[in-house]
């Protein structure tokens, strides 16, 4: 039973930067109709980025994210205008095997630049933890969680209380009635796949404290991302916060009690049996055509 | 023009592309008969098929199948198991598994298709690509079967060696041919309608009476069984068997290229695509690895494939050729409109 409390409890705080990037991921989708198959290496190239700052100008990862937010932001605007403005439209598809060979390119790129070892982000708090009634709580970990919070605070204060906000949500629900009552949905489209991207700058930064990784760790973050996604209902924001959380929980007591080798497995398992009841995921509706 | 019209089953050289395909097959490897050339040729048909089978699906029906790297990884342990734990012998014998490892995988994946294409558009990307995930997974971790991350060692086949790589060549085409006329016989038939109906508007097919689910169910099953078999070989090929390279999502992704170079929807646009990439492709692994540059070189084919050639190079031709076409029909008989003044872009749909 201890060890159960246990791997929940660090289940949910990683669930939290999970959620984190997932949540960018359904913005995205909302937005734009096009699920974002680079999500997991713009978090991984947010991590390299960290690393350097961190081992080579001794910035704290945890305030490099005041510099990789509003970088990856651009990139991810810049991503948009440059190469997805002209496919959305003519076919979601398209658009995301655009991403995804967009992911391989990055991998090839952070590949030649910092090779292929694995590297973890290690301040000297990293192996600090508290102890409360019993539990670990590790302080690395504490801290990523709360800065999801933090993050996803501020994107959900954006969606609901800013005119951009209004104009996200609009352009979200239906793209063709939000651009006759005067929102510029390309420039709407540019600014949510910048946000979705940064979300994965500020995830990928602490994500490199917490697990080892290289450029191709993309593919083992990309099927968690892609799994919580469907399972949270792809478009739906506070559905992908709870199966990001799920996952973590899942894939952390699985690992405890049985074997870490099937702690993806697992949620796997858990997505499919959902979907045998519920195509559309947990929270997601069903859209005509879509779904 | 349109996607079955005259192309496939009124125009009366399909019979001469037939045997003229066949005999290009038969022929090549004598031909080009150094060993880089033929280990060159057998690629080019395994991508020319896997393309054409990922084609079933992703082209015909419109489902974004990202995931097919998960059947050829299932052909390739099923081939490797055999030969290891089976006992079926060497030499020729390990090809007679192909035929019984394909339709196993075509009736296997019926209940996770079924599943699968429950879902559409995104969401199906998503969960096909998924599976791939899974069968890795699998692959990794039951080690009694599968040896883990070890892989699996696939006893080297007795071939004299001036002519090593013939029967894998041989076999390939086999299978090729057998992908193609798959298609062609898809394609001319009602099913091939059904899944351009499904492509087209899928609530309204179905509303029209047209069993969805049964044919795109069909369409995913010979897919799978047609792409388990192309697996099956490459392992006796490559004689080892590893969970990173047999299940690999770029192989999803280089037949997905293919397919969308030579023209996705298309009986010969994935044959054309393959032509063209696997030796650009071989030549850069040669050149520098199969590492990073490789990897950018691969995404920046696709990028510019993608926004160049979005309809791919056979469509794109016969587009002009028909438009030449008209232009010179129109000439003969002045007193009809030519058809471009109807039709501008040349658009079927």
């Amino acid at each position: 039973m201890h060890l159960i409390v246990q791997a929940t409890i660090g289940g949910i705080l990683i669930g939290g930067v999970y959620a984190l990037l997932a949540s960018g991921q359904a913005m995205i989708f909302g937005v734009t109709r096009t699920v974002n198959f680079a999500q997991a290496i713009f978090a991984i190239l947010s991590a390299y980025l960290s690393y350097t700052l961190f081992s080579d100008f001794g910035v704290d990862p945890f305030l490099s994210v005041l510099v990789l937010v509003p970088t990856m932001f651009a990139f991810g605007s810049a991503i948009y205008i440059v190469f997805l403005r002209r496919l959305t439209r003519s076919g979601a598809e398209l658009a995301l095997l655009v991403l995804y060979a967009m992911a391989i390119g990055i991998q090839g790129t952070l590949d030649y630049f910092y090779k292929t070892n694995t590297r973890v982000i290690s301040p000297g708090y990293t192996n600090h933890s508290w102890t409360v009634g019993g539990y670990q709580i590790s302080e690395v970990r504490l801290f990523a969680f709360l800065l999801a919070v933090v993050v996803l605070g501020s994107l959900h204060a954006i969606r609901q209380h800013t005119k951009l906000g209004r104009a996200l949500r609009a352009t979200a629900q239906n793209p063709t009635a939000a651009q006759l009552l005067g929102v510029n949905v390309e420039r709407v489209s540019a600014i949510a796949m910048g946000l979705g991207v940064a979300t994965a700058g500020a995830a990928g930064a602490v994500f490199g404290m917490v697990v080892p990784f290289n450029g191709n760790s993309q593919y083992d973050l990309l099927s968690k991302l892609l799994s919580i996604s469907v399972l949270g209902g792809m478009a739906s924001m506070p559905g992908t916060i709870v199966a990001a959380v799920i996952l973590g929980v899942v894939e952390s007591v699985v690992a405890a009690k049985i074997s870490p080798d099937w702690s993806a497995f697992s949620f796997l398992v858990v997505l499919f049996a959902v979907l045998t009841v519920r195509p559309q995921g947990l929270f997601g509706r069903r859209l005509r055509g879509a779904l | 023009m349109t996607w079955l019209g005259r192309e496939s089953r009124t125009r009366p050289g399909g019979a001469l592309q037939a045997f003229a395909f066949l005999g290009a097959l038969a022929v090549l490897p004598v031909v080009m008969g150094r060993h880089w050339q033929v280990n060159l040729l057998v690629f080019t048909l395994m991508y020319a098929g896997l393309a054409s089978a990922w084609n079933l699906v992703g082209g015909y029906a419109g489902y974004a199948a990202l995931g097919h790297g998960a059947f050829f990884g299932i052909g390739a342990y099923a081939m490797a198991i055999g030969t290891t734990h089976l006992g079926v012998g060497t030499g020729y014998r390990p090809f007679l598994l192909v035929l019984p490892i394909a339709v196993g995988t075509a009736l296997a994946v019926v209940p996770i298709a079924r599943l699968l294409l429950r879902t559409r558009a995104a969401t199906f990307a998503v969960l096909s690509i998924t599976v791939m995930f899974m069968v890795q997974t699998f692959a990794y971790n039951i080690r009694s079967l599968t040896h883990g991350s070890q892989g699996i060692a696939v006893p080297v086949p007795p071939f004299p060696f001036t002519t090593f790589e013939r029967p894998f060549y041989y076999a390939m085409a086999i299978l090729l041919a057998l992908t193609v006329a798959v298609c062609w016989a898809v394609r001319s038939s009602q099913l091939g309608l059904a899944l351009n109906a499904v492509r087209d508007d899928e609530d309204r097919a179905r509303g029209l009476g047209v069993q969805t689910e049964l044919v795109k169910l069909i369409a995913f099953s010979l897919s799978a069984g047609l792409t388990a078999a192309f697996g099956a070989v490459w392992a006796y090929y490559i004689s080892y068997v590893f969970p990173g390279f047999a299940i690999d999502p770029l192989l999803s992704l280089g037949a997905i290229l293919m397919a969308f170079l030579g023209g996705r929807h298309t009986l010969w646009g994935p044959v054309v695509g393959a032509a063209l990439i696997v030796p650009a492709q071989q030549y850069f692994a040669y050149r520098y690895g199969a590492s990073h540059l490789y990897l950018i070189a691969y995404a920046a084919l696709f990028l510019i494939v993608i926004y160049l050639l979005p309809d791919g190079i056979l469509p794109s031709t016969t587009q002009r050729l028909n438009r030449l076409r008209t232009r010179s029909r129109a000439r003969t008989t002045p007193d009809l409109l030519p058809m471009e003044a109807l039709n501008p872009r040349g658009e079927s749909e």
